[in-house]
């Protein structure tokens, strides 16, 4: 058995990391690879295409009900789903309440203590939007995930955001050994997409390490509950979660510390590859009707 | 060498051991005094560094353990994990009369003991639950009050809906108090907090819960007295006797009803400025009730005090006054005789909080003793600006001191009575140096009044003149 690869996949929210993780992950145990996903987010969505189901029990849930995470087996919160994938979410508070970034750490710790790791070729953390705080910091500190995966596409704010999640990685990089495993774009057709993730992963000193296209089956598969590689196999886009999933797998140890960008630098990007225009100062917080 | 050049010089030595940006931010907290200073010639209420020990509490502490808990007949929750409730429990030596568990509450402990799901699910439905037991268990309660920690404030834990709903359902005042121990920079916000607390949830429609109240002229508050080993009763029975009525007393032996009815009050007398001068103002805005700050330490302050008080007054009052000096000072006399051949010219340093690094100077010069040195440990200017009318031209003065600068300038200094709290009371007896707790009273008290004047004479000169300190040097030394 190899040694444990453990990854991370972060993104701005809504942008299909779920989706391209599910089906990443799908690729990557048909290549015979042993999983474990652990979702990160309250929602606890990051499993329902392995599982086909609308929403697992959370370890935190579960947790509470039973007293207190001491009181759980680990058996109570792993579930099989396609090709044996394990799964496991650690769900969180209804919004508005409570402490969801607790509630990260307190259900890794749970599941690193109890095993759920033991077997495993890879685990995959699907973490919500930013790096908000410190528990949604917990994949990527020491001895956690080796590489983060990036979600993003050509709109502003995903480059955003995948930004800020470079900052939260640099944060740790030094002191851990996490590292950028790339940026996967989740293609939403806006004007010179690939160009400029391609430039932007120059940027923060990584790859673009595959460009996602848009297709409507993924939507299909979605409704049934199901990734591409299970719903349709031999269509193309099974085909390119197949080859993210190989360049994943070959990317062992090739990750590197992101050099972030300010603001400013990621306005001037898009002003470079005109989709944006410059900005006239003397417009900027006028209503229509006064301009 | 004179004093004031020992210790400016002092006060340099101590520095010298800083890098030196702390010796710079230090430096403004420590000062001799000069007649005719302002403010004693401190900064304060400003950040503790990190790495120094010091004496400071926190917010929660100035809620939960100075202003709320002595409110004898209201539940306080320490709302957050058992720690902070645990230490606190009993809050300090506030004396009341009731029967606990049934109408007095003040030695038990009440806390929603967090667990790691309250911190990650929220605490509102686990206070919401705690709030029904507790009404199930001691239905004599008049009220609660929800003392946050720090978590709280971090999850952001809805407690004044909880507190709201409850209230409403319970028919009852709850008070949420948002003390979370991180905020400000000592137990002084915590006490601002829990004013602000009781201005909004108790005094805020107050007018409909006092029907049936029947003012006379003389009605006045005591405020800011916490009834330490019986401080407060003390203070009542002098504004008593010279006949004035006292229809509450804040927060010592005090309850909700007496809270709710000051703003009845003709005139809030106020002992702890610095923990309560906040409602005090609050109620001259709103309510046109005059406040006057007094002292009842010693019998020359107690007697300034009472003529101040009295001049509020007709003449009855001042009368009145007249009457319980002439009563009570050859009590005093008495205790002054007995006790001065023996305390005469000893030397004091202080370190404590709210009013008393300077209210308790006069007590000590009643009895011959002079403060050679004394500071604030969450002072505000305002403090240090009224300090300047009872310390000595040359007094060292240091403000939020830390255990380092307080243990060598006691080295130098040599006082032959160091007045401060717990966490230094054995650090100074193993110096060889008598020593007084002035926040409990070591378990001793009252200290307020004539009556507890003649008990802090004698403790002072038991602490002093305790054959023990002959029996410090080893016999091999010569």
């Amino acid at each position: 058995m190899s040694a444990l690869r453990q990854i991370a996949f972060y993104g701005k929210g809504g942008i299909g990391k779920s989706t391209t993780s599910q089906n990443t992950l799908a690729a990557l145990a048909e290549m015979g690879q042993k999983i474990l996903i652990v979702g990160c987010d309250p929602k606890a969505d990051s499993t329902r295409l392995i599982l086909h189901a609308k929403a697992q029990d959370t370890v935190l849930s579960l947790a509470a009900e039973a007293g207190s995470v001491e009181d759980l087996e680990i058996e109570d919160v792993l579930k099989y789903g396609y090709r044996d994938i394990r799964c496991t979410e650690s769900g969180g508070p209804e919004p508005g309440v409570g402490c969801a970034g607790r509630g990260v750490i307190t259900a890794i710790n749970f599941l690193e203590e109890n095993g759920a790791y033991d077997g495993m070729d890879y685990v995959s953390y699907d973490v919500l939007g930013d790096v908000v705080c410190g528990g949604f910091a917990m994949p990527i500190r020491e001895n956690k995930a080796q590489e983060i995966y990036i979600v993003m596409s050509g709109e502003m704010m995903a480059m955003y955001a995948a930004n800020n999640i470079s900052k939260g990685i640099l944060k740790y990089a030094n002191a851990g050994g996490v590292r950028l495993g790339g940026l996967v774009c989740n293609e939403r057709q806006t004007d010179k997409e690939l160009e400029l993730a391609e430039a932007l992963a120059k940027k923060l000193n990584t790859q673009l390490i595959h460009f996602v296209p848009r297709d409507n089956v993924v939507q299909h598969a979605e409704l049934r509950r199901m990734t591409v590689l299970e719903y349709a196999p031999e269509s193309k886009q099974a085909e390119e979660y197949r080859q993210l999933a190989q360049k994943i797998h070959a990317n062992a140890g090739k990750g590197t510390i992101p050099t972030p960008i300010t603001m400013d630098e990621l306005e001037e990007l898009l002003l470079e590859f005109g989709v944006m225009e410059q900005v006239d100062e003397s417009i900027v917080g006028k209503a229509a009707v006064a301009a | 060498m004179d004093t004031k050049t020992r210790n400016k010089a002092l006060i340099e030595e101590v520095l010298s051991a800083y890098p030196e940006k702390s010796a710079k931010k230090r430096s403004k907290h420590l000062s001799v005094h000069e007649e005719g200073n302002s403010d004693c010639g401190v900064k304060s209420n400003i950040k503790s560094l990190p790495g120094v020990m010091t004496i400071r509490g926190c917010a929660y502490a100035g809620s939960k353990g100075v202003v709320w808990g002595p409110i004898k007949d209201m539940i306080h929750i320490s709302h957050g994990p058992v720690g902070c409730g645990q230490y606190s429990w009993a809050s300090r030596r506030n004396y009341f009369i009731g029967v606990t568990g049934v109408n007095a509450f003040g030695t038990m402990q009440f806390t929603s003991d967090f667990q790691e799901k309250d911190i990650v699910f929220g605490g509102d439905k686990k206070l919401d639950k705690l709030m029904d037991e507790v009404e199930t268990l001691f239905p004599l309660n008049n009220g609660l009050s929800v003392q946050s920690e720090c978590p709280i404030g971090l999850i952001g834990d809805d407690i004044e809906a909880v507190s709201k709903k409850k209230a409403k359902a319970i028919g009852k005042t709850i008070v949420p108090v948002r003390c979370e121990g991180f905020r400000g920079v000592s137990q002084s916000l915590g006490h601002h907090i829990a004013n602000d607390a009781v201005r909004d949830y108790v005094l805020e429609g107050s007018e409909g819960k006092t029907k049936g109240f029947e003012s006379t002229p003389y009605d006045v508050a005591v405020i800011g007295d916490y009834n330490i080993g019986g401080d407060a009763w003390a203070s009542r029975i002098l504004l008593e006797e010279m006949g004035l009525r006292v229809i509450a007393q804040w927060s010592g032996d005090g309850t909700l009803k007496e809270m709710e009815a000051t703003p009845k009050a003709k005139l809030n007398l106020i002992h702890c400025y610095r923990s309560m001068n906040y409602i005090s103002r609050y109620m001259e805005e709103k309510y046109n009730i005059p406040w006057l700050e007094y002292n009842f330490f010693g019998p020359t302050k107690i007697a300034e005090s009472l003529r101040a008080i009295a001049a509020q007054f007709d003449d009855k009052i001042k009368e009145g006054a007249e009457r319980v000096i002439a009563k009570y000072q050859p009590m005093a006399d008495a205790v002054i005789a007995k006790y001065k051949s023996r305390l005469e010219a000893k030397t004091v340093m202080l370190y404590v909080g709210g009013l008393r690094p300077r209210h308790v100077v006069g007590a000590y010069e009643d009895l011959g003793m002079e403060i050679v040195g004394t500071g604030y440990e969450f002072g505000h200017n305002d403090d240090y600006q009224r300090t300047t009318h009872y310390v000595k031209d040359s007094t060292l003065i240091y403000d939020d001191v830390t255990a380092y600068e307080l243990e060598k300038f006691v080295e130098t200094v040599k006082p032959d009575l160091v007045g401060s709290g717990i966490k230094e009371k054995y650090v100074f007896q193993k110096m060889g140096i008598p020593f007084r707790q002035m926040h409990s009273w070591d378990y001793s008290g009252p200290y307020h009044g004539y009556d507890g004047f003649a008990i802090f004479a004698r403790d002072m000169d038991m602490a002093i003149n305790s054959p023990v300190w002959s029996k410090t040097k080893a016999p091999w030394k010569k």
